[in-house]
């Protein structure tokens, strides 16, 4: 080895422990997985012994459901698919997998949506869990060509959690229905014990009107039609993520959790054919393309350079090995319409706030279907793929 | 991004690419031994753009899939129990060990934490004195001088209930391991960039000059990637065979020398079985005496463990750049990244997942014209 | 190996036993360790992985190398020195390393 000395021994002398710990996040001092953890160790007294296997093939995990399950990419689409599809299969409607679905109601047409929201931390850049689940709502009512009319609230919380806590939150969700326009018209609240919710989990259902002549629905997406997106992605995946535990670092992101009511009016009146709406939530843009391009049989192609992606969300999916079309956002949509609409659709949406930065980013074409492709800044074509599981951080 | 962005022109890469077909007169094979580049070079559709005759072989170079499969299971028995918050980089949650994962293992109520830096697990255990703490320390040189400083700080700060469970490996060795063996058809080398920023590119020169191989130290990029093979294909064509650094703005000859010394304090090297390849001497990193306190596998004890590859992942070969993902009878199949049956498939940076996130060798109702490197619209 | 991103050094703690940096990625901003470089000051560029700074980014070479890949010209090759040619040993604008930097031929 080297004979030179460092001028200063990296080693340093006995002090005081590391120091500062970067982003330790106030909100929540809770370990990731602790809540399944706690309810889980009780029951299960003999824990697993890799070393007593029999069988000489690698068991999947299929007898458990994981964090992956919920996370909206390939994993979610075969529980819906393998599990819950079929369980279901006597009392639900069929059809492709919507946001939302339609029911008739003597010959009026309402959409019904229902979703729960159990993020964590309750509070993180940009918003809280109780504008979360409102926007979110009233977004799947939207993405059905929706005007959404009133909405439920459902309160899991976790004992102990701070009643100043519960307080803002609902307050948020007030500010979030007047801005969307909906009523919060019955709710209802349960307390379970410490461990079981992560602080507080927020269920809500939404009824919307789908006005006449609008038949937006994931399969209806044809070869030629044009592929809009309305604003920049990767906001809100990030903004959690810069305060999840572990992996703290600042960033000036904050969640792009908004109502889209008012910009799928706009795009509605422009374009009253629009095929498909979806809002890239889980899973990011790249699973909700992958499900449309499924759903209606076609191929999608993308352009690199139109996609939106601001600098510090492309800085953060760098650092932390992420791909930044996996990252969810929480108040954007995709749009699929007629090519010859395009251009109305785009200056329509420039006119709302929420649109102001919407762009054409691909086309839905006949080749491969269900594959959604992506023409790199480098020239080369590549498959956009969908999400596998849980989006984890890497080194290499 | 800031030396980031300007290595991704494309204009740029047209003509790296144009260059290197000028002045390719023959059949070559290139060996890549990073997994951060094989990812690179197959998601961007590089190593189709080459010459039709050179080939991009991708070598060891994901230390989560040459990690043995017993240093697997260690890791999931040790996580296991009730006792312990084992953390560990992200890279390792998926990957199936005989039986289960760390990800599986998670849901059935293990504490398991994911990190990005050594340093939070050892904050864990200074902030949980009455749990164990347990950090997988796996990775090339690249890692080593943060596990490194992890297992220092541990000892300053006389934690009691921090260990690592080591898996470091070197890659000089796995290089001269390929190129002793009777198969090999490895003529020229990429080295990694970020195991050379650590440890220079001295101990390559002896390989190349050995072996007559031309070895280019070569960065992540596109255009890094697209230099670096331009590069080794000059040397190959003239005849020349010595280290050249194509990524000099971060790698000097003689490496870090800091973080060296600290690696070698913490560490020493002895010999280390590479999944699929065996074991191979002098090829990685095990904790001195003086801190065997801080190893897992001494204070727990994990005997007993039954390891089992799949009988028909062919990791070994894949590894070994010997068979690609598309000679294996259960890509696609039986092994996808959502139910992988070895490590290449759920690493990020294994080549089977590269290979199968690219859609390549995938059934497809329509024939699906990939990498064709359009030109730049004017 | 991998994941190292280049970062700018914006404030530098030397209070603790470690030398501990906030490192500016393009608007993202991070703790990381600089035990392991420490001529670097604030305003310098350095390689980061997994929380700590392996090497420190040259930013001449960074943008020589720039200027040597933008002055490859494989047309004008090809028109000079005709299509199946021998490669020349002394290429102009080929992002040859420079002789200083190590055992380049």
């Amino acid at each position: 080895m080297s004979e030179k000395r460092a001028t200063a021994d990296p080693l340093g002398s006995l002090a005081d422990p590391l120091g500062g710990f970067p982003g330790e996040s106030a909100a929540s001092g809770r370990a990731p997985g602790r809540a399944a953890g706690r309810s889980r160790a009780g029951d299960d007294p003999a824990a697993p012994d890799p070393s007593n296997l029999a069988c000489p093939a690698p068991i999947p995990e299929r007898a458990r459901v994981l964090l992956g399950h919920g996370s909206g990419g390939q994993l979610s689409a075969a529980l819906m698919r393998d599990v819950i599809g079929p369980a279901l299969a006597s009392a639900s409607a069929g059809g492709p997998l919507n946001d939302a679905a339609v029911v008739d109601v003597a010959g009026t047409r309402l959409a019904f949506t229902t979703d729960s929201f159990v993020v964590s931390p309750l509070v993180f850049p940009g918003g809280d869990i109780g504008e979360l689940a409102v926007n979110g709502t009233v977004n799947d009512l939207a993405m059905m060509g929706a005007q959404p009319l009133a909405l439920s609230l459902a309160y899991v919380i976790e004992e102990g959690l701070p009643i100043e806590e519960l307080r803002l939150v609902t307050e948020s969700v007030a500010r979030a229905a007047v801005r969307a326009g909906v009523r919060v018209v019955t709710g209802d609240t349960k307390v379970v014990g410490r461990g079981a919710a992560d602080g507080l989990f927020v269920n809500t259902a939404g009824i919307g009107l789908v006005s006449a002549g609008v038949a937006v629905a994931a399969d209806r997406a044809v070869a030629g039609d044009a592929v809009v997106l309305s604003g920049s992605i990767g906001l809100h995946g990030i903004a959690i993520m810069s305060v999840r535990e572990g992996l703290s670092f600042e960033v000036e992101i904050a969640s792009d959790t908004q109502p889209l009511n008012a910009l799928v009016a706009a795009i509605v009146a422009a374009c009253p054919d629009v095929r498909v709406l979806r809002d890239p939530t889980r899973g990011g843009l790249a699973s909700a393309l992958n499900e449309i391009a499924a759903a209606s049989g076609v191929g999608i192609e993308l352009r690199e350079e139109t996609i939106p992606i601001p600098g510090p969300v492309r800085a953060a999916c760098e650092m932390l090995g992420l791909d930044p079309l996996h990252v969810a956002n929480e108040g954007k949509l995709v749009a699929i319409v007629p090519a010859a609409s395009v251009e109305a659709v785009l200056a329509a949406m420039r006119t709302i706030p929420e649109g102001a930065d919407a762009v054409e980013i691909g086309r839905a074409v006949a080749d491969h279907p269900g594959m959604v492709t992506m023409r790199t800044i480098v020239g080369s074509q590549r498959i956009v793929d969908m999400l596998v599981g849980e989006q984890l951080p890497r080194i290499c | 991004m800031k030396y980031i962005d300007e290595y991704r022109n494309p204009e740029i890469a047209h003509k790296l690419v144009d260059e290197i077909h000028r002045i390719t007169t023959r059949p070559w094979s290139l060996m890549e031994v990073c997994g951060g580049q094989t990812h690179t070079l197959v998601k961007q559709g590089i190593d189709e753009a080459l010459p039709a005759g050179v080939r991009m072989i991708h070598g060891p170079g994901c230390p989560v899939c040459v990690t043995p499969l017993e240093q697997i299971d260690k890791a999931l028995a040790i996580a296991a129990r009730p006792d312990v918050i084992f953390t560990s980089y992200g890279d390792m949650l998926r990957v199936p060990g005989s039986a289960t994962d760390l990800l599986s293992l998670k849901a059935r109520g293990a504490d398991v934490r994911i990190v990005y830096s050594p340093l939070d697990a050892v904050r864990i255990a200074a902030a949980n004195p009455d749990r164990q703490v347990v950090f997988f320390a796996i990775g090339f040189e690249t890692t080593a001088p943060a596990n490194a400083m992890a297992v220092w700080q541990a000892r300053r700060l006389e934690l009691d209930n921090f260990t690592v469970l080591v898996s470091h490996v070197l890659v000089p060795p796995a290089m001269t391991a390929i190129l002793e063996s009777p198969t090999n058809q490895v003529q020229a080398f990429l080295a990694a960039g970020h195991v050379c920023a650590v440890m220079g590119w001295t101990e390559y020169e002896p390989i190349a000059e050995r072996y007559h191989v031309p070895i280019v130290v070569t960065g992540f990029e596109p255009l890094d990637l697209l230099e670096g093979i331009l590069m080794a294909i000059r040397q190959l064509e003239e005849g020349r065979a010595t280290v050249e650094n194509q990524y000099a703005r971060a790698v000097k000859r003689e490496g870090n020398r800091q973080a060296q010394e600290t690696v070698f304090r913490v560490f020493d090297i002895g010999e280390r079985a590479w999944r699929g390849i065996g074991m191979i001497p002098a090829s990685g990193y095990h904790l001195r005496p003086e801190f065997a306190k801080f190893d897992a596998e001494t204070r727990f004890e994990v005997g007993d463990i039954h390891t089992q590859e799949h009988p028909a992942c062919i990791a070994g070969q894949i590894l070994q750049g010997t068979k690609t993902p598309l000679d294996c009878a259960a890509y696609g199949t039986l092994c996808s990244p959502q139910k992988p049956l070895g490590a290449p498939m759920v690493s990020a940076e294994g080549v089977c997942s590269a290979y199968h996130a690219a859609g390549r060798g995938l059934a497809s109702p329509t024939a699906f014209p990939l990498y064709e490197l359009a030109r730049p619209e004017r | 190996m991998c994941l190292g991103i280049p970062g700018k050094v914006v404030e530098i703690r030397e209070d603790g036993p470690l030398r501990m940096a906030r490192v500016d990625f393009g608007g993202v901003r991070q703790e990381a360790c600089l035990a392991y470089v420490p001529e670097v000051v604030v305003g310098d560029y350095v390689i980061i992985h997994v929380g700590f700074a392996i090497s420190q980014l040259d930013e001449a070479e960074a943008l020589r190398t720039l200027e040597l890949l933008r002055m490859i010209d494989p047309e004008g090759m090809a028109l000079e020195l005709g299509p199946t040619t021998e490669p020349a040993t002394a290429v102009e604008g080929s992002g040859a390393p420079p002789a200083s930097q190590g055992t380049a031929a």
